[in-house]
C-alpha cells in the first residue's frame, strides 16, 4: 500500500557548532500515521522533530543543512513564515507547560493571536478542541479556573487541546509521557492513537514499549544516524540491522 | 489498543477454523456422494487458502507480543492462540489426507458400507465446531463435553480397525481400499485429538489451569470416579 507522504526529510545534517548532531538523515514520514522517534540518549531523535517546526532555529549555534519538506515545501527556505509554519506543525513537549492562565484561556490563546475576537467562534474551538483532547467531561464546568490547578496529566492533554485549537496538520509529541504516571500515560497513548485518524503524528521517545505501542512507523536513530526505518510490527519483531537488534534486546543504550 | 487488536486476531482465527471446518465436512461429502471436485477443491483451493491463514495468524501473534507485552489473561490468550494456529494447519492437511484417500476409494468398488466413518466424521467435525465455540465464547462446560467425546470417536475408529482387518483377512484384493479406509479414520481420530487439545487450551485461558496431562483427575473432580 502506497502511503502518502507528508514531511520528507533530504540529507538532514545538523551542528551545534562544531559538533555534527544529524548525519545525512533521509526519510520520508507517511500522512496520518504515528512515527515514532527512537533511540539512546544523544542519537538526536529530539534534534531532528525539532527541525520539523524549526524549533531549533532557537539556539544560536544551530546549524542546519539539506532540505525538509512539508507537502512539497522547504521549511528551511527563507521566506518561510515560522509562525505559519508552527501552526501547521504543533508540538507537545516533555513537561507539561500550560501558561498560567485559566483552562479555557490556554486554549483560546492560538486563536486570540491570530486577532479572532467572536466569542461564539472562540467558544466553540475551545470545546471541540477539548472534546479531541479527551478532557472535555473532566474540565468543562472548571473552565475558568487556572489550568495549573490540573493533574499532570490533565496539564498535558491541556497542551494537546491548545496545540489542536489552531488546527494543524502534523503534531509534535517529544517524550509527551516521560513526566506522567502510568494511567496518565495510557491516556495520552490512546489519544495519540485516536488523533492519527485526523493529523499526522510523529512521537519521540526513549521508551521502546511506548513506541512500539503507538507508532505504525518507527525510525531508529544512534548517534545521529538513521539506522533503519519501517512498520513498527517488522521493527520490533526482525529488524533488518544488527544494532536495531542490539538496542531492542537491552545489549545497548 | 491491545483490546481491539485481540478482538480482531480472534476474529481472523474464527475465520480459519470455519474454513478448516469445512474442509473436513467436505472431504467427507466428497467421499460419501463420491463428489471427485469437493475433493480437489479442498487439496487445489482451500490449503493453500489454510496455509496463508497460519502464516497470517503467526505474524500477528508475534507482532502483538513485541508491541504490545500482553499480560495474565492476554498473554494466555495469545499464547493459545499460536498453539491453536498450529493445531488447525494440522488439522487442515487431515482434511487433504482424507480427500486423498476419498480419491482413490469414489474410484473403485466399496469395501465395506461407510456408516462408521461417517458418523466418526459427524462427532469429529462437531468437536472442532464446538471447540472453536468454547473458545469464541470462553464456555468451560462446552469446552469439558468436547473432551468427552473423544472416546466415542476412538472406540467407532477401533472397530474400523477391526472391521478393516477382517476385510483384509477374507479378501486379498481390497487391501489398498481398506488401508485407505483405515486412513480415513486415523485421520478423523486426529480432528477428535486436537479439538480436544483446544477444548484443553480454553480451560487454560479461562481458569488458568492446566488439565493436559491429567485428564482422569480433572473429570473425575467434575463428574465422580469413573465406574
Amino acid at each position: 500500500m502506497k502511503q502518502d507522504v507528508v514531511i520528507q526529510i533530504q540529507g538532514a545534517n545538523s551542528f551545534y557548532g562544531k559538533k555534527q548532531i544529524l548525519k545525512d538523515v533521509t526519510l520520508d514520514i507517511p500522512a496520518q500515521t504515528v512515527t515514532a522517534l527512537m533511540g539512546p540518549s544523544g542519537c538526536g531523535k529530539s534534534t531532528l522533530i525539532r527541525c520539523f517546526n524549526r524549533m531549533n532555529d532557537l539556539i544560536s549555534n544551530f546549524r542546519f543543512e539539506g532540505k525538509i519538506l512539508y507537502k512539497g515545501v522547504d521549511l528551511y527556505a527563507k521566506d518561510v513564515d515560522i509562525t505559519d509554519l508552527r501552526r501547521e506543525i504543533g508540538m507537545v513537549f516533555q513537561k507539561p507547560n500550560p501558561f498560567p492562565k485559566s483552562i479555557y484561556e490556554n486554549v483560546a490563546y492560538g486563536v486570540r493571536i491570530q486577532g479572532i475576537t467572536d466569542r461564539e467562534f472562540i467558544d466553540g474551538v475551545v470545546e471541540e478542541s477539548l472534546k479531541k483532547a479527551a478532557l472535555w467531561e473532566e474540565v468543562k464546568d472548571r473552565l475558568h479556573e487556572s489550568a495549573l490547578s490540573l493533574s499532570g496529566g490533565q496539564q498535558q492533554r491541556i497542551c494537546i487541546a491548545r496545540a489542536l485549537a489552531v488546527k494543524p496538520h502534523v503534531i509534535l509529541f517529544d517524550e509527551p509521557c516521560s513526566a506522567l504516571d502510568p494511567i496518565a500515560t495510557a491516556k495520552i497513548e490512546e489519544l495519540i492513537t485516536e488523533l492519527k485518524r485526523n493529523y499526522t503524528i510523529i512521537v519521540v521517545t526513549h521508551n521502546t514499549a511506548q513506541a512500539a505501542r503507538v507508532s505504525d512507523f518507527t525510525a531508529f536513530l544512534y548517534l545521529g544516524d538513521l539506522i533503519e526505518f519501517g512498520p513498527t510490527a517488522r521493527i520490533f519483531t526482525v529488524p533488518q540491522d544488527k544494532r536495531t537488534e542490539e538496542y531492542l534486546t537491552g545489549k545497548f543504550g | 489498543m491491545l483490546t481491539e487488536k485481540m478482538a480482531e486476531l480472534k476474529h481472523r482465527l474464527i475465520e480459519y477454523a470455519t474454513l478448516v471446518e469445512g474442509m473436513i465436512n467436505k472431504s467427507i461429502k466428497g467421499l460419501l456422494e463420491k463428489d471427485e471436485n469437493l475433493l480437489e477443491d479442498v487439496i487445489e483451493r482451500e490449503e493453500p487458502k489454510a496455509n496463508n491463514y497460519d502464516r497470517e495468524i503467526d505474524e500477528t501473534c508475534t507482532a502483538l507480543i513485541a508491541q504490545f507485552e500482553p499480560m495474565a489473561k492476554d498473554l494466555r490468550t495469545v499464547v493459545t492462540i499460536l498453539k491453536m494456529n498450529k493445531d488447525l494447519e494440522r488439522m487442515a492437511d487431515h482434511a487433504v489426507n482424507i480427500s486423498e484417500s476419498s480419491l482413490f476409494l469414489i474410484a473403485r468398488p466399496l469395501v465395506k458400507p461407510l456408516d462408521d466413518v461417517r458418523s466418526m466424521a459427524k462427532t469429529a467435525s462437531m468437536m472442532l465446531k464446538d471447540s472453536i465455540d468454547a473458545f469464541v465464547h470462553e464456555n468451560v462446560a462446552l469446552a469439558r463435553d468436547v473432551c468427552n467425546r473423544d472416546d466415542f470417536v476412538d472406540t467407532v475408529g477401533e472397530k474400523i480397525l477391526d472391521d478393516m482387518a477382517g476385510f483384509i483377512r477374507e479378501k486379498r484384493d481390497g487391501v489398498r481400499r481398506s488401508l485407505h479406509v483405515m486412513r480415513i479414520a486415523h485421520n478423523l481420530e486426529r480432528v477428535a485429538d486436537i479439538s480436544t487439545n483446544i477444548c484443553e487450551e480454553v480451560i487454560y485461558i479461562v481458569e488458568g489451569k492446566d488439565i493436559k496431562h491429567h485428564k482422569d483427575e480433572e473429570r473425575e473432580a467434575e463428574h465422580g470416579p469413573a465406574i
